[in-house]
């Protein structure tokens, strides 16, 4: 991030102590050890040496629990044994630089704090050595800091960050501190262990669904099968009969039935008669939608690249190739289900919300509208997400259990099932992809054509960002094809089919990774060139792609033979300004069934700030990719989702758990996030080693079975 | 209705429910021990797991009165202060990522590795049924491994 846009956070968060922002005391929230130097929004140095973090985004596995806090502590030279986190209130001081929000996702997290957290630990750091300077009537410059302490270097005099606060709170603010070469980096770019794996070893994390408030309700809710459908009556008779439920009552969303815990909510549920309005979705199916997408593809759409002139290179060229990808809707499947815990007091008593959310200024928004207060007096209270994906970005669990517990008039925790997980979300964008492509005498392609039809996420959440029809964050993966080619035309049908799309780990680029490298490498095929030459060749302009592509390659033994009946596939993609390349290994077995021996992922994502939690979030972005390809399909009947809960919505497990390997390339480039930059280039990669193998062209996901 | 009458975490507890109760939403929503979790309700991803007289069980689908008169162990009863083979692995190999499957999968392990002192991979794959969604399979095994070597 730049100076300018970290300025400007500070100045949002109006004057303080340093750069910024203080907690002023008896507010709602304050911090558990809430010490005397509380330099800016994200940290407090007790008396007792305690050095406390506020992490103020979302920790859902990804990690920032402790890459946060890491960029904090390298500048204050902490002894990072003394750090305690806690997750940040919703407050403008948190906002999300890279979406004006306070919210996580867009793997934006360590790419965004990296300038203004270290800035943060600097300047703190810069206080307490002038506190202690002055204790000592000495120096600054004969003092340095190191491990929660400062050290007056001539006399070896030592005073810890808990002694100086006091005296560092009353100091004025310095100038603009530089920040550490990254040689001299301690922290930074080490394997330091995570500080959230010792509770989620015990069971003491707390999870949203784990939330207990004193005098709280559980809520379990009926909804419409159908997308869009309401409530057109129901008899709560046979529910209220249920032992333990306490109330039915009617929200947006459906019915809920209000009970003492979540079984006897459940059952109520199973007991409750409702009818329902279908509405216009009721004669949706997954084959109108395919009809719907082929239509679509006939005709011209929002035009999103053009370099050269892609149709009259094509009517000249040598020979061409033609094909249509196609992926399915895809749900989340969050480990832990939706839910989240509301209190909204009467007479504008104020809100409370606990949850699970990665969306904490959409709650404090949507908490002050139906608790009618002002949003200062919306609590929010971040818990551990049981996975997010951009599931949790969404506010509809929010919304139920603000609104259950108004009408209810006490705190209420609304639970999903893993039924209502599956057929109630917003899914990622099912998907129709029609190409074509010229290639010369010598195999080189001329031109490139590439139309995507699709439902649009941003259609739905922000619409004002659509221009003429094109959403240009779901053509990214299409328009940013990297290979060397004169004329290349992308364009795009934005195309509704009445089922709700949502961020999916990694969004749009799920879907044109698996079209664009897939197609590649029939382009490779028809040359008659190895795929993975055959890109390098192509990617001369394109250098660090080139870099992960021929990392992997290598590290893959990539033009060795692979083990007996196994065959290898290569892909790479840039997304969210990272790099990553990956080899798959496969086999298919006599069944058709398709095993994944291993995973080569090659990552360049400029600086890296723990390499451990990289290599851990390219695992899981590819174990997230790989199921999808291999099972991953939603699908519609009668406007209804037809999967339900594992058995029918598969998940990989560790016995088809292939070995992966991470190499990570050492760069200082531009930095990238690496939540979901794994998962893209899998789903293409594996496609690739089938074809290798096999012959077999896998042009529609999932994969399946190879018959 | 009788209460029900069990041994959790070697404590005795009676607890007032319908029979057809899950053992997993009385360890939840009446005894508080949340760690033990809730993923499916169908006996699929074993978030739910835990002890019952040594062996494991996943919660989500047995009802409570089944566990009667019998010792249930959930991960808060695993071991003081994380101080089991299997946590002690889990934490060197800093194995969760979210964290939501892992006190299942922390109990399906301390299952396996009671009845099996050094589990095979193959031995592994059998008993590891767990679903995680966050994809920590690799070193969920590389720390099974661990366990059993430092147990
Ligand atoms: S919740 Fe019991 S197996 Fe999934
Ligand atoms: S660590 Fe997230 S589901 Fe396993």
């Amino acid at each position: 991030m730049e100076r300018r846009e970290f300025l400007q956070t500070a100045s949002v968060v109006g004057a303080g102590l340093v750069i910024g922002f203080y907690l002023p005391p008896g507010r709602g929230r304050m911090p558990a050890a809430t010490g005397p130097f509380a330099p800016n929004a994200w940290l407090r140095i007790g008396t007792d040496e305690s050095v406390l973090v506020m992490v103020d985004r979302s920790e859902m596995g990804q990690g920032v629990a402790t890459s946060l806090p890491m960029l904090l502590a390298e500048e204050l030279e902490a002894d990072w044994s003394k750090i305690k986190i806690e997750f940040a209130p919703a407050d403008k001081a948190y906002t999300n630089p890279m979406f004006g929000m306070q919210g996580t996702g867009g793997s934006t997290s360590v790419r965004a704090a990296f300038t203004p957290l270290r800035k943060a630990g600097a300047a703190a750091r810069e206080l307490l050595v002038a506190a202690a300077a002055q204790t000592w009537s000495v120096d600054k410059a004969e003092c340095r800091a190191e491990k929660g302490a400062v050290i007056h270097t001539p006399s070896k005099r030592r005073l810890t960050y808990g002694k100086l606060a006091a005296k560092a709170a009353a100091l004025p603010a310095p100038a603009e501190v530089p920040l550490k070469d990254p040689k001299d980096w301690k922290i930074l770019g080490t394997r330091v262990r995570r500080l959230d794996t010792p509770p989620k070893v015990d069971g003491s994390a707390q999870f949203g669904i784990d939330v207990r408030i004193p005098g709280m309700l559980v809520a379990v809710i009926a909804r419409c099968p159908v997308f869009g459908g309401k409530v057109a009556r129901f008899d709560a008779t046979k529910a209220k009969a249920v032992p333990g439920v306490r109330q039915v009552v009617q929200i947006s969303s459906g019915v809920a039935v209000v009970a003492d815990g979540y079984w006897p909510a459940k059952k109520g549920r199973d007991a409750l008669e409702v009818s329902w309005d279908e509405g216009a979705n009721a004669s949706v199916s997954s084959a109108s939608i395919t009809q719907l997408f082929a239509q679509r593809a006939e005709q011209p759409g929002a035009v999103a690249r053009h370099d050269g002139e892609a149709e009259t290179a094509l009517a000249s060229a040598g020979s061409k190739l033609d094909a249509v990808y196609e992926a399915p809707f895809l749900a989340h499947a969050t480990m832990e289900p939706m839910n989240c815990t509301a209190h909204v007091r009467p007479d504008g008593g104020g809100v409370d919300i606990w949850a699970p959310t990665q969306f904490q200024t959409g709650c404090q928004q949507l908490g002050a509208g139906i608790g009618g207060v002002a949003p200062e007096k919306v609590q929010v209270h971040t818990t551990y997400l049981g996975g997010g994906f951009g599931r949790r970005f969404e506010l509809d669990f929010i919304q139920e259990a603000l609104e259950a517990s108004k009408t209810a008039g006490a705190p209420v925790k609304v639970i999903w099932s893993r039924e209502d997980d599956i057929r109630q979300a917003q899914y990622r964008p099912a998907c129709y992809h029609r190409f074509r492509a010229g290639v010369d005498a010598t195999g080189q392609p001329v031109a490139w054509t590439h139309r995507i039809v699709a439902p649009s996420i941003f259609a739905r959440v922000f619409p004002q960002t659509i221009k003429n029809g094109l959403d240009e964050e779901a053509v990214e993966g299409g328009v940013g094809m990297p290979y060397t080619i004169p004329n290349v035309h992308v364009d795009y049908l934005l195309t509704d089919t009445g089922i709700p799309v949502g961020f999916w780990r990694s969004v749009n680029n799920s879907y044109n990774a698996f079209a664009v490298e897939c197609f590649i490498d029939e382009l490779a095929h028809a040359a008659k060139r190895d795929p993975y030459e055959y890109r390098r060749d192509l990617l001369t302009k394109a250098p660090r792609h080139l870099g992960v592509l021929n990392l992997a390659a290598s590290k893959a033994g990539w033009g060795t033979a692979p083990p007996a009946g196994r065959a290898r596939g290569i892909a790479v993609y840039k997304s969210f300004e990272t790099y990553v390349a990956e080899v798959a290994e496969v086999s298919v077995a006599s069944d058709g069934a398709v095993r994944v021996h291993r995973v080569v992922c090659a990552v360049d994502c400029g600086p890296v700030v723990n390499p451990d939690i990289v290599e851990a979030q390219m695992q899981s972005g590819i174990v997230y990719g790989l199921t999808a390809a291999l099972w991953g399909e939603i699908t519609i009947d009668k406007g209804r989702v037809q999967q339900s809960n594992f058995h029918d919505y598969r998940m990989l497990r560790l016995a088809e758990m292939p070995h992966i390997e991470v190499h990570i390339v050492p760069s200082s480039d531009a930095q990238g996030g690496v939540g979901e930059p794994g998962t893209p280039p899998i789903a293409p990669a594996v496609c690739n080693a089938i074809f290798a193998l096999t012959g077999k062209r896998i042009r529609k996901l999932p994969i399946g079975k190879i018959v | 209705m009788p209460p029900i009458v069990l041994t959790v975490n070697g404590k005795r507890q009676s607890v007032d429910v319908a029979p057809d109760t899950p053992l997993l939403w009385v360890l939840r929503d009446n005894l508080g021990l949340t760690g033990t979790k809730f993923g499916c309700g169908i006996a699929q991803c074993g978030a739910c797991t835990v002890h019952l007289d040594g062996t494991a069980v996943r919660s989500c689908v047995m009802p409570v009165a089944a566990a009667a008169g019998k010792r249930v162990t959930t991960i808060e009863g695993l071991s003081p202060s994380r101080s089991h083979a299997v946590q002690r692995a889990w934490i060197a190999d800093d194995v969760p990522q979210c964290g939501y499957c892992q006190s299942g999968q922390i109990m399906a392990a301390a299952a396996l590795l009671a009845k099996n002192r050094s589990p095979s991979d193959a031995d592994i794959d059998a008993a590891m049924t767990n679903i995680c969604r966050c994809g920590t399979y690799q070193r969920i095994r590389a720390a099974v491994h661990r366990a059993a070597q430092e147990a």
